[in-house]
């Protein structure tokens, strides 16, 4: 294996900075080990839906020049990210994980992928993902399912499981994800990576492929806290293009985790949710969650214990929600402007309303259908008032115990997840179960507050990575980078190194 | 159901009260769209003014136009409107082909603008105006939809169709959804009312500017609900809705003939449906469209990607500050100063050459003089190529020159006739157009002598008749003079030569 897929971001930019090497050398690095490791839907770990090398290479020779020339555009110019195959690319496809969108290539690129493409990160290529990001485990996909690093009969979580898949086996440094209940957080949990939920509005929606839009957020996927805070640095800050997104600018990230990488919490509240522990809560994930809250204590902080009664209702109330949005921007693919067409068997000249009924019975999988269904029932006339009328409620009490916790505390904290990554197929039958992985995710989205989920160590039952959550206030994403930080650089020395090394070498993994 | 099935208007009203509800759409005259910034040129080739967000790709997202909320609160105040502090657009969920999200944005129970009237201005026949409020419900914002285009059938319409064409130019375009509350109490006023409502509310719309209220290029259109109730009854009765009428002409019609049909179906012992239905023009009929019933479900949800629009008081304030002049008030006062019947500001309005009179007496016409051209000479060269009165080559500066040439003898009204055709040849200013025609008029004795002479030798029967005393017989040789003279003669001073040489 090249050393170069080993390092960080941040360690890359150096490299880069001092010539060290060239972004087309690390850019190949990349690309070779995506060829040893990543395989296809049957084999591997299978991170990557579209593989771009001719045009990841382009960009690094044009970075490589531009260094050459002193016109580096960004800290992070050269250094190769993966992107979720839900953020619209120009020249390469975009699918989403679904066969609607087979072959889709749009004509317009996403605003954090005009600002990756500006600030010169070559794409190496799209990532998988639940289909239109609805799952936990990235089975959903139309196009087959990622494996996770740590064992190859394992979800990588999802939606996002290709993202995160991708950054484990070293196979990027970075990537892109989205969070709508925890698309981010869980895969990060379940991978033994770095992922950020950003404040809602505060990094631009506009070329996500909505799957909630009052949920959604694009964020970093890495491998540590700081490369996170570069990559969300980067794509936040303002868009005209999306009316959501915060007018003021996104900074304080980078130095937030440099300052809490030196382990000091002195002065901090950090505060436990009461209401996500518990039953259902793998044992092997409460025990790294306590040693890592022991070490928050070790480093200073004062922490407490806090309730959020309403949380035992996020659950219901996302899964109207989101179904009820989700079943509207779902709409649009009725096979008249782009995407897959199927014409109905045995109709002679088919009408519009045919098309679009064969195209979407044959282009959507169940999980969706699933939710389009529920959605489109929780909107109805006559049941508005009792589903989401009635979630929206939930979603304020939620707001206001996350108010009224931070009136005591900087930051809350809990497991990301409930479990680490269970088996390929476990839940796929079992629906209610699958959507308990986002237990404790699900809240931030309901009240746009930002979370970061770090590595905590392995479960002792069975080795397998364990997620912890800081959630901060809307607009404070900087704590949960200090805090995220302190940890990983605390549990770090503990294990003598990042978690990521004590994972499985791959190579071959694809063959 | 066919025409012969209908009751009279007459026995209709005596049976029922009418009840309207008119919904007009303003299609606004923004530089850009509703939710991008794409273009709104009426016309332009088809799917050329498109962009992610109007063809509803994945992942666009929509941003509202600040020109269009203005607007909207514009309308709204000119309609004597609230306007609300905060308020979101919803989404208006249903499946077709022109609508590239498969959902409208629009605003549901939120309103940009609320609890409003108009004074409407009803012409009654061989009366005085009367004037009626109309109270507004609701002025709403949303986008427009593609346009569709069937290929290949009969009738233009989607059944029979070999396959539709679907322009998504005029997806995105902002609206502006002007909802009355019911009318009642109209009588067989009814039809008038709705067509004097609809031709203020477009008056109104072209004084604010916010567009071209063209309703022949759907720039305004009109829907129109009806339903009767037994008379006395009070209450409303299941309505029909008539989409897109599409001219003043067509609205009065429509409530006309939805009245009798309606009216046909409630005395058979039938009941109404609640439906839409297509208004054609040629025939002055409607027929089924689909059928609307309570079922009809557009799961409104507010629209998660916009934020809320709250409109600042001082903006409002601001705004309100700037209104033009209410048409109607205007029109009052400028009739009194024009001296102008209700009769002929009537038909100086319906004719749409209300504005153009005013800047044509602004450029130093009479107001008699203004109206005359314009209604008379202008509105039939308008109506002959088939554009709008205020769309012709001429200006009213232009029709004041004209008068003016008149007014000085330089031409008389037939050669002023023939001016404006040269204005709307493009020809040139009326002075220059008059020394280029030749037009202007003889009145040198030499030469009007000459053809006089001429006359009275051609016609020596007649000449002897004036000599008689028989001075009305000068007409036949004033006109033998004029034919010789090509029209170009002053036609008083030839009566005079005549009368001299013949006394």
């Amino acid at each position: 294996m090249s050393d170069l897929t080993r390092r960080t971001a941040a360690q890359l930019v150096d490299a880069l900075a001092t010539g060290e090497v060239t972004s087309v050398e690390l850019t190949q690095a990349h690309l070779d080990r995506i060829a040893a490791v990543d395989g296809t839907a049957d084999a591997g770990i299978h991170a990557f839906l579209h593989v771009d090398a001719e045009g990841a290479l382009a960009q690094a020779a044009a970075s490589d020049e531009r260094r050459a020339a002193g016109r580096v555009a960004h800290a992070l110019d050269g250094v190769p990210i993966a992107v979720k195959d839900v953020l619209t690319t120009t020249g390469l496809p975009t699918t989403c994980g679904s066969k609607i969108l087979e072959g889709w290539v749009p004509p317009y690129d996403a605003t954090v992928v005009a600002r990756v493409k500006a600030a010169g990160l070559p794409i190496l290529g799209k990532t998988n993902m639940d289909e239109f990001a609805m799952g936990s485990s990235t089975e959903h996909s139309a196009y087959g399912p990622t494996r996770n690093p740590w064992d190859l009969d394992r979800i990588p979580g999802g939606s996002g499981g290709g993202s995160a898949a991708a950054v484990a086996s070293f196979q990027a440094p970075l990537a892109l994800g989205t969070d709508t209940g925890g698309s981010i957080r869980q895969p990060g949990a379940v991978t033994g990576t770095v992922g950020v939920k950003p404040t809602y509005g505060g990094v631009s929606r506009y070329g996500l492929v909505a799957l909630a839009n009052s949920l959604d957020q694009v964020g970093p996927v890495t491998r540590t806290v700081l490369d996170s805070a570069l990559l969300h640095e980067l794509v936040g800050g303002h868009d005209p293009l999306d009316s959501t997104s915060i007018d003021r600018p996104v900074g304080g990230l980078v130095e937030a985790a440099r300052q809490g990488a030196t382990g000091d919490l002195t002065g901090l509240k950090v505060g436990i949710i009461s209401e996500l522990a518990g039953d259902g809560w793998q044992p092997g994930v409460m025990t790294r969650f306590a040693e890592s809250v022991a070490l928050l204590e070790q480093a200073g902080a004062e922490v407490v214990e806090v309730s959020c009664p309403s949380f035992v209702h996020a659950m219901a109330a996302y899964y109207l929600i989101l179904p009820a949005e989700a079943s509207s921007n779902l709409a649009k693919f009725d096979a008249m402007r782009y995407g897959l067409r199927v014409l109905p068997e045995g109709v002679d000249a088919p009408s519009a309303e045919q098309v679009m009924r064969a195209s979407r019975d044959v282009g959507f999988g169940d999980e969706v259908k699933r939710r389009i269904i529920i959605g489109t029932y929780a909107l109805s006339s006559g049941y508005y008032d009792a589903y989401y009328g009635q979630a929206q409620k939930v979603r304020t009490l939620i707001s206001r115990d996350f108010a009224a916790a931070y009136e005591k505390v900087d930051v809350l904290v809990s497991p990301t997840a409930p479990t680490t990554a269970f088996r390929l197929g476990e839940k796929l039958d079992d629906p209610l179960a699958m959507y308990l992985n986002d237990l404790a995710t699900i809240p931030a989205n309901l009240a746009g507050v930002p979370g970061i989920s770090v590595p905590a160590g392995l479960a002792d039952e069975d080795g397998l990575p364990v997620g912890f959550q800081v959630l901060a206030p809307a607009l404070a994403d900087d704590r949960v980078y200090r805090v995220g930080a302190a940890l990983e650089a605390l549990l770090e020395e503990k294990w003598g190194g990042a978690l990521l090394t004590q994972a499985p070498e791959l190579d071959g993994a694809a063959r | 159901m066919s025409t012969t099935e209908l009751k009279t208007f007459e026995e209709a009203l005596e049976s029922f009260d009418p009840a309207m509800g008119l919904e007009v759409h303003v299609e606004l005259s923004t530089l850009t769209k509703m939710f991008c910034g794409c273009p709104t040129e009426f016309g332009a080739e088809p799917n050329t003014q498109v962009c992610p967000t109007c063809l509803g790709l994945p992942g666009a997202m929509p941003a509202v136009n600040a020109k269009a909320v203005e607007a909207a609160i514009r309308i709204g105040l000119a309609l004597n409107c609230e306007i609300a502090e905060w308020c979101r657009f919803a989404r208006k969920n249903y499946f077709y082909p022109d609508m590239p999200k498969n959902f409208q944005t629009s605003q549901y129970d939120e309103p940009i603008a609320f609890e409003g009237y108009m004074d409407v201005t009803v012409p009654v026949e061989g009366g005085e105006d009367e004037i009626v409020r109309v109270a507004i419900e609701r002025a709403h914002m949303e986008e427009d939809t593609g346009k569709s285009l069937h290929v290949g059938g009969a009738t233009g319409r989607i059944h029979g169709a070999d396959h539709s064409l679907v322009d998504y130019n005029r997806a995105g375009i902002p609206l502006i959804e002007i909802v009355t509350k019911p009318i009642t109490g109209m009588g067989e006023k009814a039809p008038a009312v709705a067509r004097a409502y609809v031709a203020q509310l477009r008056e109104l719309i072209i004084a604010l500017g916010v567009s071209d209220a063209r309703m022949d290029q759907g720039s305004i259109r009109a829907d129109v609900n009806l339903s009767l109730a037994p008379k006395g009854a009070g209450g409303l009765g299941t309505r029909s809705e008539t989409k897109n009428v599409n001219s003043l002409r067509s609205v009065e019609r429509a409530v006309r003939y939805e009245m009798q049909r309606h009216a046909a179906v409630l005395s058979s012992g039938g009941s109404v449906l609640q439906e839409t239905r297509h208004w054609h023009e040629d025939t002055g009929i409607t027929t089924s469209g689909r059928e609307k019933s309570d079922a009809e479900d557009y799961r409104y949800f507010p629209e998660p990607d916009l934020v809320p629009v709250a409109p600042s008081r001082e903006w409002v304030e601001e705004l309100r500050a700037t209104l033009p002049e209410n048409p109607t008030v205007k029109r009052a006062r400028l009739q009194a100063e024009w001296g102008f019947s209700d009769l002929e500001m009537r038909d100086t309005v319906g004719a749409g050459a209300f504005g153009l009179v005013e800047q044509t007496i602004a450029a130093g016409a009479t107001p008699t003089a203004a109206r005359k051209w314009w209604l008379s000479e202008l509105a039939r060269r308008a109506n002959e190529a088939g554009v709008e009165i205020t769309a012709l080559a001429v200006t009213p500066a232009e029709v004041a020159a004209v008068q003016g040439l008149v007014d000085a003898g330089t031409i008389n009204d037939k050669m002023a006739r023939q001016v404006f055709d040269g204005l709307l040849a493009g020809e040139g200013t009326p002075e220059e157009i008059v020394a280029s025609r030749g037009l202007a008029l003889v009145s040198d004795d030499g030469a009007l002598g000459a053809a006089v002479d001429n006359a009275i030798a051609a016609n020596p029967d007649v000449a002897q008749k004036i000599r008689d005393g028989k001075v009305a017989a000068a007409g036949a040789l004033i006109g033998s003079v004029m034919k010789e003279m090509r029209g170009q003669a002053d036609a008083g001073r030839v009566r005079e030569l005549i009368l001299e040489k013949l006394a």
